[in-house]
């Protein structure tokens, strides 16, 4: 999967400063859009988007306690959509984490989160294994990277930063930074 | 080539993939939670479930395993006495495979047979029982069944179980003992030497004894075997009440374990011979767990072989002679 010379043509282009900042302005956007916090349940796509939901729902909270009007925990889940997947058979699965979704999701308000997008195909995986859960009122997604080439109609709602790629490369996104190799 | 298409020996599957099985099989157990328990990973998938031998509970298990992915199921229920050997079993597979089928799971009387079904057919096998070799997914439930009785996520290194009765004509005996000690369980078999393989040794169980009590307080995991009526005609065991004396599960016995000590069964149990207390009354019983973890242990397995690349892509084409839609993705 990686390019043939990886130390060649890596790229550094986000570090760690730049995803706190891109997390802490997208935890504002998903306040402002939602008005606030009520029925909000934010959902990492496993595994790529565990960690950067965790650190969405931190930074939700923090505003919101640090705010006038402090409301209650922002509920913090997770969802594996390796069953949902539509290329099963195609390519080897490896199941990261098991889904672990906070409470009860109908009328709740669900904020996908994912590292990276890309295809769009992982993303209507999990709006599927979402559905399996409850019927929310809304779905909405965030991502820290949206590097093109969809090939579903699928967009996001909350960005943290427009990458333009070329299919032949890969984007490795963390806590540390955005890597095109 | 058969080793990621079909499953007919735990031994096959080595310690590495018995541990992706039971991860995988965490996934399966939170499906089985929910309300609805259904996903649709193997849509398109057709399994047949092929029962040369009675049984129930495992092919119930195996369907609704199928049925929970997703995956059509299809029932071939044969008496032992009509259709077993040679020509006719071959003909009755290749019929079957003619009408699609991704996957046999195979219940024989005949030890060996699933792997000659294996060879006759494209599609994957797995061995459900197959006279007194060996039952993978028995032992691939048992080992999850530990696994997450006791928080075992890590691994199952270091724990001590015994295995109690008739280990000689027991496949499940063979198979969870291969799976346990594949995962670094030390395993003591107890059971009179009537009921002994002729191969027990070092290669089969960590120990052997014909004393339960010697082993009873120290142990995690107390297996207990069904003990089959026939072995008394056969005059292997003197009497039930002499075996329940000796190697049973009575409420002394069940008083000289350790609090934490698990006791397991295959199923099903003659109550009043190897358990002779109410299991409901003892609270490291998790026979009834080990049923229910058998589906998500079986769904697993399905999806292991039927989900994952270059196994159930190739498998729906295999049958010459039908166009199986959508099969060649």
């Amino acid at each position: 999967m990686a390019a043939d010379n990886p130390a060649a043509s890596t790229k550094q282009v986000l570090g760690p400063d730049d995803v706190r900042r891109a997390v802490t302005r997208m935890a504002h956007e998903i306040i402002e859009r939602n008005r606030g916090v009520d029925g909000v349940v934010v959902v990492g796509i496993a595994h790529g988007g565990v960690w950067l939901a965790q650190q969405i729902g931190a930074e939700v909270e923090r505003i919101v306690a640090s705010s006038d009007e402090p409301g209650a925990p922002v509920l913090v889940g997770s969802v594996d959509a390796s069953l949902y997947r539509d290329d099963i058979g195609l390519r080897p699965m490896s199941p990261s984490a098991v889904s672990d979704l906070p409470g009860d999701i109908d009328g709740a308000t669900v904020v996908l989160v994912d590292d990276v997008l890309y295809t769009g195909r992982t993303v209507r995986a999990a709006l599927d294994a979402v559905a399996d859960y409850g019927r929310p009122r809304a779905v909405q997604l965030a991502v820290l990277v949206d590097r093109g080439h969809r090939e579903l109609p699928i967009r996001p709602d909350f960005v943290g930063k427009n990458l333009p790629t070329s299919g032949d490369e890969s984007v490795t996104a963390n806590a540390d930074g955005v890597v095109i190799s | 080539m058969t080793a990621a298409r079909s499953l007919l020996a735990v031994e096959d599957l080595g310690a590495d993939g018995i541990e992706r099985i039971l991860d995988l099989a965490d996934h399966m157990a939170e499906v089985n939670r929910r309300p609805n328990p259904k996903v649709p990973a193997l849509r398109g998938k057709t399994v047949c479930s092929v029962f040369f031998e009675d049984s129930t509970r495992t092919r119930l298990s195996f369907e609704t395993a199928a049925r929970r992915l997703s995956a059509d199921t299809m029932t071939f229920a044969v008496s032992q006495s009509s259709l077993s050997k040679g020509e006719s079993l071959r003909d009755t597979i290749e019929t079957i495979a003619a009408m699609g089928v991704d996957a046999f799971v195979v219940r024989h009387k005949s030890s060996g047979a699933p792997r000659m079904i294996d060879a006759w057919t494209h599609a994957s096998v797995i061995n459900a029982g197959d006279g007194w070799h060996a039952h993978p997914t028995q032992a691939l439930l048992d080992a999850y069944t530990v696994r997450t009785s006791l928080g075992r996520a890590g691994g199952l290194e270091g724990l001590r179980m015994a295995i109690v009765g008739d280990v000689k004509h027991s496949r499940v005996a063979r198979s969870t003992v291969a799976a346990m000690r594949m995962l670094g369980v030390h395993v003591t078999v107890v059971a009179p030497r009537t009921l002994l393989p002729p191969d027990v040794g070092e290669a089969f169980a960590d120990a052997v004894t014909d004393r339960l009590d010697d082993v009873i307080g120290d142990i995690d995991v107390l297996y207990l075997l069904r003990m089959q009526q026939e072995r008394m005609n056969e005059a292997l065991v003197p009497s039930l009440r002499e075996y329940t004396t000796r190697f049973g599960l009575t409420s002394e016995r069940a008083a000289a374990l350790a609090p934490q000590t698990l006791i397991m069964h295959p199923g099903p149990m003659n109550r009043g011979v190897e358990i002779a207390v109410d299991p409901a009354e003892l609270p490291g019983a998790v026979i009834t767990q080990q049923v229910t973890n058998g589906i998500a242990v079986r769904m697993a397995v399905l999806f292991d072989l039927l989900g994952t690349a270059g196994a159930g892509a190739t498998s729906a084409t295999a049958t010459q002679d039908v166009l199986t839609e959508g099969g060649s993705q």
